[in-house]
């Protein structure tokens, strides 16, 4: 109907309105009064019986908290586990004299005046009948004498409880991470019934990724009690059901020798057992102890690692960004020869620069003089700039990105730790959104000698090396062998992989210049070919945290540690049946030859030998 | 002679009449919202174990709400009306960005993060509904005709659905039942509303289907607390012993002894209610249910000063949503309703609920104080 016959009757609607606003008001009555009725049966009719409830003689429903599943390594090693801890707790409605106990106590028990004060504020916060901690973690001295003199202390009681401890500390810090008190805006986020009672959750690594089946679920007592709070009878219980216990993939040996040889450096030591895929060292160096954090860290201690200028929180094996260098020259070979943009044979010229068409800007080699005419494997084991400024010009930037993008480049990698980040593996569309430019030819260069903007994290480069080594086969990084519950045993995130498919000849030429790098004499890992009757195939990789400017000479010794360049190194071992890939980064360290490689030398040493014995 | 004195009366109000009105603030509206919000901090005070930073910040909060709704008085209600379809069209999208958002972060959402602050559209939304109805019919006689009724329809339940999926069941509740009061005071014929309840009856059991683990557990728990006495079901026991105990005088201010409410941070927002019951008794649940009465009945007497058909509509809307408000946060703690997460206007620790009520306010203050003919 038309908007223009339609004349309003302003008489005839304000009454219609009216009638509607009475009509509200009696709907509005009604329910009100309903409203009343049930406050008036609530607290008039059952004032008695719910008085009783609350007061007297009443039933209280108290949550039974479930014991919290251990974390073990590999080998069965104990990396999480719940110790007792006895704190000495008042219930103020119990003591006749507060003064006169409190100051009964601190002779008895030696308790320091601000121990005093902190219970005197905990004490007005808290509830009626319901007790504060006077001390925290009683030693055994203080435990034996309280035990003697309790006659003497109506009100004062001893309260065990389980408490998380981490006995590697911070050796396994980033991989285990640690329990904490659950605050408020989690408490929200959580299943109200099964966290009713529990104090503490995961709040990183393995413990807050496996949070629910470490929990376990929590029972429930109905239980009787008197108007003092104390406990009458036990009307009717439902047990807990402890958490679940964790076996990682983790070598925690094997993770302490990784830790012991980055000593020294800040970085990151990653290594992936090649037949499961599952992690063995993940360190990140510094770590941190994660058992303060436990029973809550002092804000100066907090404040003192956060301002720590080796940012021991920060997880650098799951975190870290660092320009890969030279270590993705091994992806870029293979690309080169899987898109047949090259032959392995095929020999190119190196000068010691590169110079785009129709552009003065020389692209460097690392080696003034230049390598002379090269074919892959040297170009591999003497890691020849030149040859994969080259090599990335004829390929071109989109191929080179996709054919990395399936070794896992620039994306997650899936492990099961929460937080990891992304890395980038910079293209086209990237660079024109998030800068505005157009991608220029010399990017794809040092695209091609992983410098620029690409950006790993050791994580990325241990699956991508590992899939190397496995012939294409990418598999997600797992920390979580199987989880073993009173149901049974489950896998963590279980075996996920996909499969790139590269011509074997074309992995062998690649491996072939990596076996070289450490085995031959022109290698740049040489040094770790000693006394040992297996092949490693390896990568250095230098990665600059100074931009070099034209013709500056790049001199060690002569700038500061923080500046200096990062040294990386990737491997796996042993050749001819992969078992183990290892990736090293050592912030600062200068040369990936001298000081990343003979730690994955360590590591691969060790790993083989032990299971050897096996 | 008659008309000379009232003649007289325009001419010499009092000097303070004067310049409220020149603030465009309600007398008796601002009055009754002061009080509540006084009783707001007595009780928060108590319920949020006598914390002065709990209290400093919900001071901040509604100082900053009263402002707002100041702010909104100021505006002239033709203003309103002119951007009702603009302000209801950016809640619209804003709505979908939230719901994008939450399924790219793979989680509920019900925020945009602004930087400095964290902005919900569904309260947007819980204004511009009632706004855009009422700009839409306003335009044709009452009450409406079928194909205005679908429209209206329409653009309630656009924004009903998009906060139900986020999920935020009270909140969609409170835009439903907003713009039904549009419909409801256009004068939407009895038949239909009986039919409509009918229907709504006969879909139960789908709505059912489509309802989230925790909104079934939730309804399941209302109808039978006893089955879940940890959670929930534990929640409503213990709100109505608090409730129970307090009988007629309660236990005085800070005398609250149902310490199981207070493991929960709900006991300072969605069941304060239970803390305020506990207290001061029935007398004092009373005291606060007329205060609210009042509220709504000084909202009803602005709808009926109203000369515009807009005004009327949009006024009386938010009146009538305000007492459902109130029911629906009432009846959940004193366990006649189920438990949807709905606080207790004006008196709960929040922000982003007294914003809202109080901007709600500041367009009723608006309406009041702009009248043409006086």
């Amino acid at each position: 109907m038309s908007k223009l016959y339609a004349i309003k009757d302003h008489i005839l609607e304000k009454n219609l309105f009216v009638r509607r606003i009475v009509a509200a008001l009696i709907v509005i009555s009604l329910l009100t009064t309903g409203l009343i009725a049930r406050l008036v049966y609530l607290q008039i009719v059952g004032h008695e019986h719910y008085s009783s409830l609350a007061k007297d003689n009443s039933i209280k429903i108290v949550p039974l908290v479930p014991t919290r599943g251990m974390i073990y390594d590999r080998h069965g090693k104990v990396l999480a586990e719940n110790t007792p801890s006895y704190s000495l707790e008042i219930i103020p409605e119990q003591v006749a004299n507060m003064d006169d106990t409190l100051q009964r106590l601190q002779t008895l028990l030696d308790v320091s005046n601000e121990e005093i004060d902190q219970y005197q504020k905990l004490r007005k916060r808290q509830k009626r009948f319901v007790s504060s901690p006077l001390l925290l973690s009683m030693n055994d001295e203080q435990l034996a004498k309280f035990a003697v003199a309790r006659p003497y202390f109506p009100g004062v009681d001893i309260h065990r409880q389980l408490v998380r401890h981490y006995p590697y500390g911070d050796l396994a810090a980033h991989v285990v991470g640690y329990v904490g008190r659950i605050n408020e805006s989690e408490m929200k986020d959580l299943p109200l019934a099964e966290y009713r009672g529990s104090s503490h959750m995961g709040k990183l690594g393995i413990e807050l990724s496996y949070e629910n089946a470490l929990h376990g679920k929590t029972g429930y007592a109905e239980i009787e009690t008197n108007v003092q709070a104390r406990l009458l009878n036990t009307l009717n219980e439902v047990n807990p059901q402890p958490g679940a216990n964790l076996y990682l993939t983790l070598d925690i040996d094997l993770q302490k020798t990784a830790y012991d040889a980055l000593a020294g450096f800040n970085g990151a030591v990653v290594a992936i057992d090649l037949k499961t895929g599952g992690v063995l060292v993940f360190v990140s160096r510094p770590g941190f102890d994660p058992n303060p954090f436990v029973m809550g860290i002092s804000n100066e201690d907090y404040e003192a690692l956060q301002a720590n200028e080796n940012q021991p929180l920060y997880n650098r094996a799951l975190r870290g960004l660092y320009p890969p260098g030279s270590t993705v020259k091994p992806f870029v070979a293979l690309a080169g020869l899987e898109y047949e943009a090259i032959t392995a044979d095929q020999k190119l010229f190196c000068p010691g620069y590169y110079q785009l068409p129709g552009v003065t800007h020389k692209y460097r080699d690392w080696k003034k003089g230049g390598h002379g005419a090269v074919d892959m494997n040297q170009a591999i084991t003497e890691s020849c700039d030149v040859y994969f400024y080259r090599l990335a010009a004829t390929l071109g930037i989109d191929n080179m990105v996709s054919f990395m993008q399936k070794f896992g480049f620039g994306e997650k990698t899936g492990i099961d730790l929460v937080g990891e980040k992304t890395g980038l593996l910079p293209t086209r569309e990237w660079k024109r959104e998030k800068k505005n430019q157009a991608w220029y030819p010399g990017e794809t260069l040092i695209t091609g000698i992983g410098q620029g903007y690409l950006q790993v994290t050791p994580i990325q480069l241990a699956k991508a090396i590992a899939a190397l080594a496995n012939q294409g086969k990418v598999i997600t990084p797992f920390l979580v062998d199987k989880i073993v519950s009173a149901q049974g045993s489950s896998p963590g995130i279980g075996l996920n992989y996909n499969t790139v498919s590269v011509k074997t000849e074309n992995v062998n030429s690649v491996i072939a210049g990596m076996v070289n790098v450490v085995h031959s004499a022109r290698g740049t890992a040489k040094g770790i070919n000693k006394n040992i009757n297996y092949q490693i195939a390896g990568k250095t990789g230098t990665a600059q945290v100074l931009g070099i400017k034209q013709n500056a000479k790049y001199d060690e010794d002569s700038i500061d540690f923080k500046y200096r360049d990062h040294a990386l190194f990737v491997s796996f071992a042993p050749v001819d049946d992969p078992k183990i890939a290892v990736v090293v980064i050592a912030e600062n360290g200068g040369h990936g030859g001298s000081v990343a490689a003979p730690i994955a030398g360590q590591v691969i040493k060790q790993y083989l030998e032990d299971n050897h014995e096996n | 002679m008659k008309t000379e004195t009232r003649h007289e009366q325009f001419e010499a109000p009092s000097v303070l009449g004067t310049f409220l009105r020149k603030l465009h603030i309600d007398i008796p509206l601002f009055i009754g919202l002061l009080l509540a919000c006084i009783l707001s901090m007595i009780i928060l005070y108590s319920a949020g174990s006598q914390d002065m930073d709990v209290l400093i910040r919900q001071i901040g909060r509604v100082g900053l709400a009263f402002l707002l709704m100041i702010v909104l008085a100021h505006i002239d209600p033709y203003q309103f009306k002119r951007y009702a379809t603009i302000l209801f069209g950016i809640g619209i999208l804003l709505l979908i960005a939230v719901l994008i958002m939450g399924q790219i972060s793979m989680g509920a959402q019900r925020w945009l993060d602004l930087g400095f602050f964290r902005f919900q559209p569904s309260e947007m939304i819980k204004l511009t509904t009632p706004m855009m109805i009422a700009w839409y019919l306003a335009e044709y006689p009452m009450p409406p005709k079928s194909r205005q009724l679908f429209m209206a329809s329409v653009l309630i339940i656009v924004p009903t659905l998009l906060i139900a999926k986020q999920p935020d069941l009270g909140t969609a509740l409170l835009v439903a039942s907003s713009g039904a009061g549009v419909l409801f005071f256009a004068g939407l014929s009895w038949w239909i509303m009986g039919g409509v309840a009918a229907v709504l009856a006969a879909l139960t059991p789908i709505i059912w289907r489509f309802m989230h683990g925790y909104q079934r557990d939730r309804v399941l728990t209302f109808l039978n607390p006893e089955a879940d006495p940890l959670g929930r079901g534990y929640h409503i026991i213990q709100s109505k012993i608090a409730i129970g105990s307090g009988g007629i005088y309660g236990k005085g201010w800070l005398g609250s002894t149902q310490s199981e409410l207070e493991f929960l941070p709900e006991s300072s927002t969605d069941f304060i209610f239970a803390v305020f019951a506990e207290e001061f008794g029935l007398l004092g649940s009373l005291g606060l249910l007329t205060l609210y009465l009042l509220i709504i009945a000084r909202c009803f007497y602005i709808a009926s000063q109203t000369q515009d058909t807009f005004s009327r509509l949009l006024a009386s809307s938010l009146a009538f949503t305000f007492f459902v408000y109130v029911f629906v946060n009432v009846g959940m703690v004193i366990g006649v309703l189920p438990v949807v997460g709905v606080p207790l206007p004006l008196i709960s620790y929040g922000g982003t609920s007294i914003v809202t009520l109080l901007a709600g306010f500041g367009i009723l203050m608006s309406i009041h104080t702009h009248k043409k003919f006086r």
